[in-house]
């Protein structure tokens, strides 16, 4: 890839400092990054075994006691590198506030109701195809203090590990068609339509289970390629 | 085939529920015999606690990792392995590291930055990450600062003592 391909896919993340978004301003780095050479140690990552799972780490729905309120959906995909191959065995853990639109946090101080069926948090790992697949509620839009009338879209937070320290990412799915998105100061840091929408999922009939559960399909490309060999 | 990366965006303030697990801020156990505390603050640029990053520490050869959320104070802390002569996969004349990614409400992206040992002044003479940073004053917010019984790593976001942060 030249240089040139290089800066352009640069272009399609967030800057740090976004002043849309008022938190940067006394977070975003003001010094120049300095570009760390991809030596081995950053080309190398934990390997996570299915011993460190429990089978209903995945289904927010079967936490508690009871069915969570709200829409049932699957959100399933792979995780892939950049040269498009599967990333297997890897962490993949998300978060999310309940069909009510309220994280079970301390810190949140929406009056939307708690919900006494749902945590929000769930994790897996990828398999041999790099799929992942969690069965949750579609989380609800709320407030947050950015702007007047600010109102966060409905998202799941995701957190992947991969093989590598390049590739960790910890980013925010979107649903399609939510009006929120165009407003979101979050979102729109993203630069360019285009790396924007691979933020929201795709709605699938192939994925639902009919009488049951709604399917939106995601899939996650980590920055640079697998890990390599060992180097003497 | 060549795909285009996911785009990163912020932790947010309510990653406790999916991110905190027990004990995640241990890279080895406290019995381990070489075992050192590394403890810090992340302070934002008005020099106020950021009291909701999340800090994961990754060793040399990426086989052990620990995060630890900030406190009210903004304070983190990890049990890692002292460095030990040829333990860990590095490059050719690479020091001893540790390397380290911050989130935060309010940080889009990670950032990204390393934990070397003040007790590895020839190694880290030689480091070549290090050697890249011309100012002598930047160069240091990369060395933890010992202290009675521990390693003391603090991360200024901003400011005179801003940490150098890498671009991957």
């Amino acid at each position: 890839m030249t240089t040139t391909d290089w800066a352009s896919l640069e272009a399609e993340r967030p800057p740090y400092l976004y002043p849309p978004y008022r938190s940067t301003l006394l977070r975003a780095p003001t010094r120049p990054l300095i570009l760390l050479p991809h030596m081995l140690s950053v080309r190398t990552g934990p390997v996570f075994g299915d011993g460190q799972m429990s089978p209903l780490d995945h289904d927010l729905t079967r936490q508690h006691g009871g069915a969570p309120l709200g829409e049932r959906i699957i959100v399933t995909g792979r995780v892939l590198d950049a040269d498009g191959r599967p990333v297997r065995n890897t962490l993949v853990e998300v978060w999310q506030t309940n069909a009510a639109g309220r994280y079970a946090h301390n810190r949140d101080q929406h009056p939307a109701p708690l919900d006494p069926n749902f945590t929000g948090a769930g994790r897996c790992l990828t398999d041999e195809d790099g799929r992942y697949r969690f069965v949750t509620v579609k989380p609800g839009a709320y407030p947050w203090k950015n702007h007047p009338n600010a109102w966060r879209p409905a998202h799941i937070h995701f957190s992947v590990f991969g093989t590598a320290f390049t590739h960790r990412l910890v980013t925010q799915m979107y649903f399609p068609g939510d009006p929120l998105l165009d407003h979101d100061p979050i979102f729109q840091s993203i630069p360019t339509p285009t790396a924007r929408e691979r933020l929201v999922a795709a709605l699938d009939l192939a994925l639902t289970m009919p009488e049951w559960a709604l399917g939106y399909h995601w899939d996650i490309v980590l920055r640079g390629p697998g890990a390599t060999p060992m180097e003497g | 085939m060549f795909r285009p990366a996911t785009p990163p965006q912020t932790i947010g303030p309510f990653f406790h529920i999916g991110l905190d697990a027990p004990g995640p801020e241990q890279l080895v156990s406290a019995e381990h015999p070489d075992v050192v505390r590394i403890e810090g603050r992340v302070l934002d640029g008005a020099g106020h606690p950021v009291d909701d990053a999340l800090i994961e520490v990754w060793d040399a050869d990426g086989a052990r990792f620990g995060r630890c959320a900030t406190d009210a104070e903004g304070r983190y802390h990890f049990l890692a392995g002292k460095p030990v002569s040829g333990s860990a996969a590095r490059a050719p004349g690479e020091a001893p590291h540790l390397n380290v990614s911050v989130f935060a409400r309010g940080l889009l992206d990670r950032l990204v930055t390393r934990i070397y040992f003040p007790d590895q002044a020839a190694a880290n003479a030689a480091d070549p990450v290090l050697s890249t940073i011309a100012d002598p004053g930047a160069r240091a917010t990369l060395v933890a600062r010992a202290e009675a019984g521990s390693l003391r790593f603090d991360i200024h976001l901003q400011g005179e003592q801003e940490t150098v942060f890498f671009a991957l």
